[in-house]
């Protein structure tokens, strides 16, 4: 009893500290404080890990099941303490949330950084204080100050889909490829690598690409852009990309309502990106006959770059994660990406229920 | 001549001259890469339902058409914008799907409340905020963009606390209803039409028209002449709010979800740019609600005209933004007056000879 009074009285002059040295800036400061601190009193060996991570903000399911990747490696009973900002989308707040780690002193920085410019300054500042940043999901493009980039390799995706094509074409005998593209938002990373690397396969293999127009990543884009294709190219195209899993749903309605048939038993091949479970869900009924994801669970892969340091060791410079490339047919075993050959999954409601 | 003058001289004249003009293109356009002319305008019956370009116009237009009838009696009334109606759009969707799904479920096949609930439910909100806004345009007297700009900001977050951040499906038949398919035609057109008719009635047979436009030219001067003018303007903010709802259900039904983060976004930039392509003034008094709805059509058939033209997606912003200027410097008053004085020289000059 007396040892939790004391651990009670402790922790609370420890966060009257912490408030005091935040200043007027507490705002950007995580709320759960009080009761953090009194855990890492409680285990008191002073191995516990302390992580700041300043993440985007919410806006999807897969900005979801990142935070939670995260809180749920770097929890009180794994070791570590994580003070975690959500930054609503706004850089200046991120900023603000990362000079707030380095006052608090924390062990490890993880930043999602919202853009990918103007981090020098605060870089140096986490540098000058002996403190490692590790970069997750998005670049940082005007500084190299941090340890490691953990992240997605979007060209990689887009080169397996056109491997994928390729083999899945050879198999069903389908000669002639007409494609067309629902592109993600213009600019953004994981649209330009897996333009890049689809269009690299197309042209390899002599594809037709008819057109490629932006879906904003949306399924209502999506939507809108596949009426739009249907009338332009009424019985032309045999497969249709979208970059991500809300733009398929949408080029899916559009499709249904003008009575074209896709997916496995259909006319035209449906391919998307992302594989949430939403989209799972669909490439187990075969109205996507595949879906080559985008692994938003970075933590286990920052923990290890963390283990790396932690043992003394250098890590690599960029981590790419692993993917897994998702299909309804069992025919193709896998496909060879970039010279390594990659297993295709096909999907059961096991693995449905497993996906984020 | 005289005809040609009566023509042009009808209040909706450029506003349906502009719309068509946009659409001509594609005339030239189909002619040009060796299709039927009028491949654009072609519209048929494929799959048991319409099909065609100007029906995608009539169905994707709808929700902009929807908000534009509301926008209209706004600006009339109180001289100044609602720009909340997008962000309320998001909210009625939210509300709506949480209460159909039931609060922290991100996908259903079965709804968890009848649907007529979640969806009054949803348009009740709507109602609400626009009650809001005009409580504080009309009875506290704050600027209509600053008074809107609250629920502007904060309506996409509420929608977001609702749906626990997440987006949330509702993969029902009945719910996708409202963005599908009544018989053969596209439901979003039939409520459009209906919205449209509803208003435009109340409009013609009560002298509530007359009201909101005596409000919006002058307030004071209405309270003498006996109008509570504090009342009409509340009265318009509402039903803007139940545009701005009904238009978040045509919306969320359309991709059977609520997201949040994409639903009406930059809607209500789109429903002020219909008000002022149909030839109305932005600073209230009269108005024509037949010419924002063209105006609103006008935005969609851009939009589907640019597609049809297959411009990239990342340089068709610059093209919606070149037609907009030159529909907008048409109606401009100084240049009516300039096609005027040139045509009164030519007259002159013709009379002289």
């Amino acid at each position: 009893m007396k040892k939790k009074i004391l651990s009670l009285l402790l922790s609370m002059a420890m966060v009257s500290v912490l408030f005091a040295g935040c200043g007027g800036k507490e705002d950007t400061a995580p709320q759960g404080d009080a009761q953090q601190e009194e855990q890492t009193d409680d285990s008191a060996g002073g191995d516990t890990i302390t992580i700041g991570f300043a993440q985007v903000g919410h806006e999807s399911d897969w900005r979801t099941a990142s935070t939670k990747s995260c809180q749920d490696v770097f929890s009180a009973e794994n070791g570590y303490d994580l003070q975690f900002v959500d930054c609503d989308n706004d850089s200046a707040k991120q900023l603000e949330a990362v000079r707030n780690f380095v006052e608090q002193g924390v062990d490890y920085i993880i930043i999602d950084p919202i853009v990918s410019t103007g981090w020098n300054t605060v870089l140096t500042e986490c540098e000058d204080a002996g403190i490692p940043v590790i970069v997750i999901d998005r670049t940082i493009d005007d500084s190299d100050k941090y340890i490691s980039w953990v992240g997605s390799n979007f060209k990689t995706e887009g080169l397996a889909c056109g491997e994928w094509l390729k083999a899945y074409a050879a198999q069903k005998g389908i000669e002639e490829i007409n494609a067309l593209v629902i592109e993600g938002s213009t600019g953004a990373s994981a649209t330009l690598g897996r333009t890049e690397g689809f269009k690299e396969i197309a042209d390899r293999e002599g594809w037709n690409i008819l057109d490629s127009q932006s879906g904003d990543f949306t399924q209502d884009g999506g939507q809108e852009v596949m009426e739009s294709y249907i009338k332009s190219y009424e019985g032309q195209f045999n497969v249709v990309i979208c970059q991500n899993d809300n733009e398929a749903f949408g080029a899916m309605d559009a499709m249904k309502a003008a009575g074209v048939k896709y997916g496995v038993d259909g006319d035209v091949i449906l391919v998307s990106f992302d594989a949430c479970t939403a989209g799972l869900e669909y490439v187990m009924s075969g109205d996507i006959n595949a879906d080559f994801e985008c692994n938003p669970l970075a933590a286990p892969f920052v923990e290890e770059v963390i283990k790396t340091l932690e043992s003394g060791g250098t890590p690599e410079k960029e981590v790419y994660m692993e993917e897994h490339w998702f299909v309804n047919e069992d025919i193709i075993p896998s496909i060879e990406v970039n010279g390594e050959s990659q297993d295709m999954t096909v999907v059961t409601q096991d693995i449905v229920d497993a996906q984020y | 001549m005289s005809k040609i003058k009566k023509i042009t001289g009808q209040p909706l004249f450029l506003p349906i001259f502009c719309m068509l003009l946009v659409m001509a293109v594609n005339i030239f356009y189909d002619l040009g890469s060796g299709r039927f002319a009028f491949n654009f305008f072609t519209v048929s019956i494929r799959n048991g339902v319409l099909y065609g370009r100007l029906i995608d116009i009539l169905n994707r237009g709808s929700e902009i058409a929807i908000l534009a009838i509301g926008m209209t009696l706004v600006v009339s009334a109180s001289a100044g914008t609602d720009i909340s109606v997008g962000s309320v759009m998001s909210l009625t969707a939210s509300l709506c799907c949480m209460l159909l799904a039931g609060y922290g479920v991100a996908s259903t096949n079965t709804l968890a409340v009848p649907l007529i609930v979640g969806v009054l439910a949803g348009i009740l909100l709507a109602c609400v905020c626009g009650a809001f806004n005009g409580f504080l345009v009309a009875y506290l007297n704050v600027q209509p963009m600053v008074a809107t700009l609250i629920l502007f900001s904060a309506a996409r977050a509420i929608g977001l606390l609702l749906c626990n951040n997440l987006i949330v499906y509702v993969r029902n038949d009945a719910f996708k209803f409202f963005g599908g398919y009544l018989g053969f035609i596209p439901t979003p057109i039939v409520i459009a039409a209906i919205c449209i008719a509803v208003v435009s009635l109340v409009l013609k047979r009560t002298a509530l028209g007359m009201y909101i436009q005596s409000v919006g030219i002058n307030k004071d001067a209405s309270r003498i002449a006996g109008l509570n003018s504090e009342k009409i303007i509340f009265l318009c903010y509402i039903v803007c709010g139940l545009m701005a709802g009904i238009a978040g259900i045509v919306a969320s039904s359309r991709i059977s979800s609520a997201d949040s983060n994409n639903i009406g976004l930059n809607y209500e930039l789109d429903a002020i740019l219909a008000v002022a392509l149909g030839g109305n003034s932005l600073g209230g008094g009269k108005f024509n609600l037949a010419g924002s709805i063209i105006g609103a059509y006008t935005i969609q058939a851009i939009t589907t005209t640019l597609f049809a033209l297959g411009v990239s997606s990342d340089q068709a912003p610059v093209y919606k933004a070149i037609i907009v200027i030159i529909i907008v410097a048409i109606q401009a008053p100084p240049f009516n007056a300039w096609v005027k004085r040139l045509s009164a020289k030519k007259a002159l000059a013709k009379g002289g000879a």
